[in-house]
Formats: structure tokens, C-alpha cells, sequence
């Protein structure tokens, strides 16, 4: 943990930089308060009182306004997250559906609680709200990216692998994980070059689409469609 | 069942049709599937034109509310200096709603393109997508998308000739339920907690920056390509007379093939779970929700029930984010909603006493109960904080708290009692889960 309350001459030009940049994009600067929030959060894994008050100084806010901001929402964490931070939904259905159990299950295997992180800071564990994913229930995140259709077994050989170091893919993600500070990075607004792996869509996303194609089921053809009476120019756009 | 004079409901992949090939998400797949020139069409016509198509084509707010969209356009006001905003909200988080995300990872460019029409239609030329930042991989999609648009001329300075600019920024969130709410997003993006603020003033009056701002959800946008490729005809031969067009049906828990299922509104829920392979096996639908978390619970009552704002209404509930919530009988519904209120409570922005007390008090009477430690009174002591949550905050969080606890008792106030008889809660907890369904 930082025990500096600012950051050094070093860092502060680095990161001054990439401030310039995503202030650059708003019209009005405090807009890049929540992605500066994220980049000091991908220097130091989480938002310490430096990155705090180099998010005011870059914003010409007080301490106090950015503290306030960084402690409303769940992703910016106060102490450092681990390079994998785990985020197991809790939610009423992937609850029923196995998420307790999975969260659970992970407390107890990796010995910490939640918000907490693993003695070699490898991992974080904490459970999460709705992530989206409830047709993949249960749903477990790693750095935000989707691990589908967990159980509490394959739960716990995903952690014991991120924590040997072995290979890990996402289900609907990059080909391979990238660090917690990593992601903050993207989260700041800087794009990696991973976006063209992984699947386009899988699974129950593609259910509706396959029984359509199936059974020949489609949108009605706009050629079918009776053009409506004419009663002023018309709408244009038709066909 | 159907009756004889109404053929069953088909499905309607517009949105999802080009999902399954594996680039889909490219702009050379989109293009080569007719993506894009709905924007050539666009860029013919008047401004105004644009806005009056889209309210002649009766789209409604695909985000939860079913807000007509053309209205809301019209609601810019004419004689207002200052510059116009598109906010595309894509913070995706009510609990159940599973379309925006897979739509985004899939295809962004027809997101992109319905930003584009959009945008130029409400004479607009600085759009912001407001993505969650929990979703790492869509947001790397969209920002994919948006280069190649820049690249292609589909974005920035005289788009495709036309005279036209426009500017799109991929924001990330940080995580925060109240953020999907379009005046707490409105907050955020300006850099402060998100809070919602009061309406009126309208964020079309009132929005980003104190400037006329239209948000729009992710599935209402990227209907608008569609709308002007194929005309508002096309778009009310689909649905009913006053939700008209198509959406997507998102079914998840006990289904056998839980998934998203593009659909006409008006569809049933039994024609739905016909689709997806009915309940599991050995089980029967004990209650549903028919749009999130936030909407009243249902039950085998309402299977028959058309999926569309007024008929859902009218049964008492409201159709949201079409987000199917299938619970079966191995649920236990005080669980369920004890889950839902300890979510409210922590996504409670504290603004307002109702909301924040109002969770914060439900959760710990739910436990009680839950645990077998509660009373038949507690019940009571439920309904009158909701009674005194319900229409009396800022937004609608509160009001989606009140949801479930006020319907879960309604239907199923034995099920709480057999909690406080039996000291504790009378069901397996294992058999809900994917694995334990046998044991």
C-alpha cells in the first residue's frame, strides 16, 4: 500500500500525459474524472490518496470532491485489488442458480473474505451484483471479463490457475486475461489490441437465432409490406 | 394455448440475424449484411423527417420504461443556442436484463449506425455511449467499432459527404446500478456520484451540462437503422397497436434453453418457454419476472398473458427490459427477495430517506424472516415501508425495491408464514442450483 499521499515527479509526468489525453475528449474537463479514476487505478491496483489527489490536481477539484466520487461507485477499491480480482454474482438468480455456493465455496478455498485479497496478491474475491450474463448463470467475472456457466468445482480451478500462473481464457472474452491494472488502463479509455479474439457470441446468446433458422422463422420481408396511402411527401426510407 | 384466431407467434431476428457468423462484430460483416445504408438514406432526408418516421413507427424505449422514442426527440427544443448531445445509455444493470451486452459484443456497428441517424437526426454532433465498466470485452468492441467507423468516414467530419459531423466517445462506468437511470447518468458522466435529479426540467430541456440532451437505451438505437431501411410499415406489422415492433425476450434461471429470443411484442410466455424447451425437467414455473427484478413478480396465472407494455400493465406488472426471470418450485421466494432488497439497498444512491432507510430496514426484517426469526407481523411492518417507498423518491429505484416484496407477499404470503412456523427456511437451498436439481 502507497504510503506516499502523492505520486512522484516520474509518475505524475506519465500519467499527465494520459490525463492530457482523456480530458482532451470531453467538452467539459470534470467529465474525465471517473476514466482518470480508472488510470490511477491501473498504476497502483487500486485508488490511493495519490491517485486521488492527482485526479484534483489534473481537475482543479478539491480532494474532498474526488474522494467523494471514488468512494460512490464499487469498481475504484481502496485497498489493492489482486492482479486477478474475482467477482462472483450474488444476484437472486445466479444466487439460485449456484452463485451462493460458488462465493461460498471461493471464501473458504482461498481463505479470505469479501473485498479481501490472497496473501501472494494474486487474487481478490468479492461478490458482485447483476453482471449482465443471466442467461449463463452462474456468472463469475475475472477483471471483468465473462467466466459463464461457473459451478463451485470449475470456480476453484479457475483461482488455483490464476494463481499457478497457468493459462486461463475467458469464455466470451480475449484469448487471455490481462492483469487488474491492465484493465483499469482500458477502463480509462485506452484500447488494447484484443478486440477481434474471442467469439462473437456463444451459446444461449445464439438460442433464438438458431431455433429461427431452424423452423425458417424471419422478420417480415419489407417487400411484402403494403406501402401505407400517401398523404404528404411520404416518409422516405422505404425500401 | 393459442386460440384459433391468433397463429402462434413466431420469432424475428432483426437485431441478433447476422449473430451467428463468427465477424459479425467487423465493420466489413456489417457492411456486407446492408449495414450502413440505412445511413446513406438518412443523410437524404430532413432532419425533422427523421424524427417524425421514428414517432410514426410507435418505437418505444427498449431500456425499461417504454417512453415513445420519437417523442422524446421532439421534445428538443427548437430555439435553445446551446449544443445537442446523444447519450447512448448502455449501463445495462437491471437484474435479469441480458441483451444490451451480448447485442454490443455481437454487432456494435448497428448500434453505431442507429447513433449516427440519430444523432443527425436531432441535429446533434457529440454522442457519448455510456458503457458499465464491468464488461471489459464490449467496451473493447465498441471502441473497435468507433476506429473503424473513423476510419471509414462513418464518424467525425462530413459523414459520407453529407455535410455532417459527428463525434462519439466511449465512456466506462465504475459500477453503479443508478447509473442506468438517465439523470444519475447524466450526473456520473458530468463526474459526479450518480444521483438522479429531478424531472422536470427534462434532460431534452436539461441534460448533459445543462444542455438539450436526448438518452436513449442501447436496443432502442439500434432499432433505427432498421426503422428507416425498411420503413415504419415493416416496423407496426410486427407487435400491437400500441407497442409496436420487435424485441429482444431474454429468458434465464429454470428453462431448459435459456437464451435471447428476438421477438414480436405481444408474444406469450408460454409460446416463449414453448421455444426455449419449457421449465426443467421435473419442475414446474413457480413465478417469473416478466422485465427485471424491478417489475411485480407473476406467476402460471399470467402464461397467457401478451408480453407487451399494456397487457402486462394491466396484469399488474410492467414489461421493463423484457428480462424472463424463470423460477421454478425448488425456489424459495423469501430468499429470492431477500436477494433482491440487500441489492437495492447496496445500489441506493442515499438521496432520498425513503430509499435509503426504506432497503436498509427491508433487508434486515427479510433476514429475520428468512431465518425463521421473524413474525407475521413483519409482513405488515414490509407492506408499510413500501407503502411509504412507492412514488415517494427521487427515481425509480425505490419503487423497483417495493416490486418484488409487495407481489412476492401478495402471492406468496404463506410461503413467508411457513418461514416463521417452521423457524427457518423450509427449502433446500441446492436443489435451485444448475447441479443439485436431482438431489
Amino acid at each position: 500500500m502507497s504510503t506516499t499521499t502523492t505520486f512522484s515527479g516520474e509518475v505524475k509526468a506519465r500519467l499527465g500525459v494520459d490525463a492530457k489525453e482523456i480530458i482532451g475528449r470531453y467538452p467539459h474537463s470534470r467529465s474525465a474524472l471517473l476514466p482518470l479514476l480508472h488510470l490511477v487505478q491501473a498504476e497502483e491496483g487500486y485508488v490511493s490518496a495519490a491517485g486521488i489527489a492527482f485526479c484534483a490536481e489534473q481537475l482543479g477539484l478539491t480532494k474532498a470532491e474526488v474522494t467523494a466520487v471514488a468512494t460512490f461507485y464499487t469498481m475504484y477499491k481502496r485497498r489493492p485489488a489482486g492482479d486477478y480480482h474475482v467477482g462472483v454474482c450474488t444476484n437472486t438468480l445466479c444466487a439460485i442458480m449456484g452463485g451462493d455456493e460458488i462465493f461460498e465455496s471461493l471464501k473458504e478455498h482461498l481463505e479470505v473474505g469479501n473485498n479481501e485479497a490472497t496473501e501472494d496478491g494474486k487474487v481478490s474475491l468479492e461478490h458482485v451484483e447483476c453482471n449482465a450474463a443471466c442467461d449463463f448463470a452462474p456468472v463469475v467475472m475475472v477483471n471483468w471479463e465473462f467466466f459463464d456457466n461457473q459451478t463451485p468445482e470449475s470456480a476453484k480451478e479457475l483461482v488455483d490457475d490464476l494463481r499457478l500462473g497457468n493459462d486461463v481464457r475467458p469464455t466470451r472474452g480475449p484469448d487471455n486475461l490481462c492483469t487488474f491494472k491492465q484493465a483499469s488502463r482500458l477502463l480509462a479509455g485506452f484500447a488494447d489490441d484484443h478486440a477481434t479474439e474471442g467469439p462473437q457470441a456463444a451459446g444461449p446468446s445464439l438460442v433464438g437465432l438458431e431455433l429461427a433458422r431452424e423452423r425458417g422463422w424471419a422478420a417480415p420481408d419489407p417487400d411484402d409490406i403494403p406501402p401505407a396511402p400517401v398523404l404528404d411527401e411520404g416518409e422516405g426510407g422505404a425500401k | 394455448m393459442t386460440t384459433d384466431a391468433q397463429p402462434a407467434t413466431t420469432l424475428t431476428p432483426v437485431l441478433s440475424r447476422n449473430w451467428d457468423r463468427p465477424d459479425s462484430f467487423t465493420l466489413a460483416a456489417y457492411r456486407e449484411a446492408g449495414g450502413y445504408e440505412a445511413l446513406r438514406t438518412a443523410l437524404t432526408m430532413e432532419p425533422d423527417r427523421l424524427v417524425d418516421m421514428v414517432k410514426s413507427s410507435g418505437l418505444r424505449g427498449r431500456g425499461g420504461a417504454g417512453f415513445p422514442t420519437g417523442m422524446k426527440w421532439s421534445f428538443l427544443p427548437a430555439d435553445n443556442p446551446k449544443p445537442r448531445y446523444l447519450v447512448v445509455n448502455a449501463d445495462e444493470s437491471e437484474p435479469g436484463t441480458c441483451k444490451d451486452i451480448p447485442l454490443m459484443m455481437a454487432d456494435p456497428h448497428v448500434l453505431l449506425e442507429g447513433i449516427v441517424i440519430s444523432a443527425y437526426a436531432i441535429r446533434s454532433s457529440q454522442a457519448f455511449i455510456y458503457v458499465r465498466g464491468e464488461v471489459l470485452h464490449v467496451i473493447r468492441r465498441l471502441k473497435h467499432a468507433v476506429a473503424e467507423a473513423y476510419e471509414a468516414g462513418l464518424l467525425g467530419r462530413d459523414i459520407l459527404g453529407s455535410g455532417f459531423d459527428l463525434d462519439v466517445v466511449v465512456h466506462a462506468g465504475a459500477g453503479a446500478y443508478i447509473c442506468g437511470e438517465e439523470t444519475a447518468l447524466l450526473d456520473s458522466l458530468e463526474g459526479y456520484r450518480g444521483q438522479p435529479r429531478l424531472k422536470p426540467p427534462f434532460p431534452a430541456v436539461s441534460g448533459l451540462y445543462a444542455s438539450p440532451t436526448v438518452v436513449n437505451n442501447v436496443e432502442s438505437i439500434a432499432s433505427v437503422p432498421s426503422i428507416v431501411a425498411n420503413g415504419v410499415e415493416w416496423f407496426t406489422a410486427m407487435g400491437t397497436e400500441k407497442s409496436a415492433g420487435f424485441g429482444f425476450f431474454s429468458l434465464s434461471g429454470h428453462v431448459a434453453r435459456p437464451g435471447q429470443y428476438e421477438a414480436p411484442l405481444g408474444v406469450t410466455l408460454r409460446e416463449l418457454l414453448d421455444m426455449a424447451g419449457g421449465i426443467r425437467a421435473g419442475h414446474e414455473l413457480k413465478f417469473w419476472t416478466p422485465g427485471g427484478s424491478s417489475t411485480p413478480i407473476l406467476t402460471h396465472e399470467h402464461l397467457d398473458t401478451p408480453l407487451d407494455f399494456e397487457s402486462i400493465g394491466s396484469a399488474g406488472s410492467m414489461l421493463g427490459t423484457r428480462a424472463l426471470q424463470i423460477f421454478d418450485d425448488t425456489t424459495c421466494v423469501v430468499h429470492a427477495v431477500g436477494r433482491w432488497i440487500a441489492f437495492y439497498a447496496h445500489e441506493s444512491c442515499g438521496k432520498c430517506t425513503p430509499c435509503r432507510e426504506g432497503n436498509f430496514w427491508m433487508v434486515q426484517v427479510l433476514d429475520r424472516l428468512e431465518r425463521g426469526e421473524g413474525t407475521e407481523d413483519e409482513l405488515d411492518k414490509l407492506l408499510d415501508i413500501c407503502d411509504n417507498l412507492l412514488g415517494r423518491a427521487f427515481c425509480a429505484l425505490g419503487d423497483g425495491a417495493a416490486s418484488p416484496v409487495m407481489s412476492s407477499i401478495e402471492h406468496f404470503r404463506q410461503e413467508y408464514i411457513d418461514h416463521v412456523e417452521q423457524g427457518g427456511c423450509p427449502f433446500d437451498h441446492r436443489r435451485s442450483t444448475v447441479w443439485g436439481a436431482e438431489s
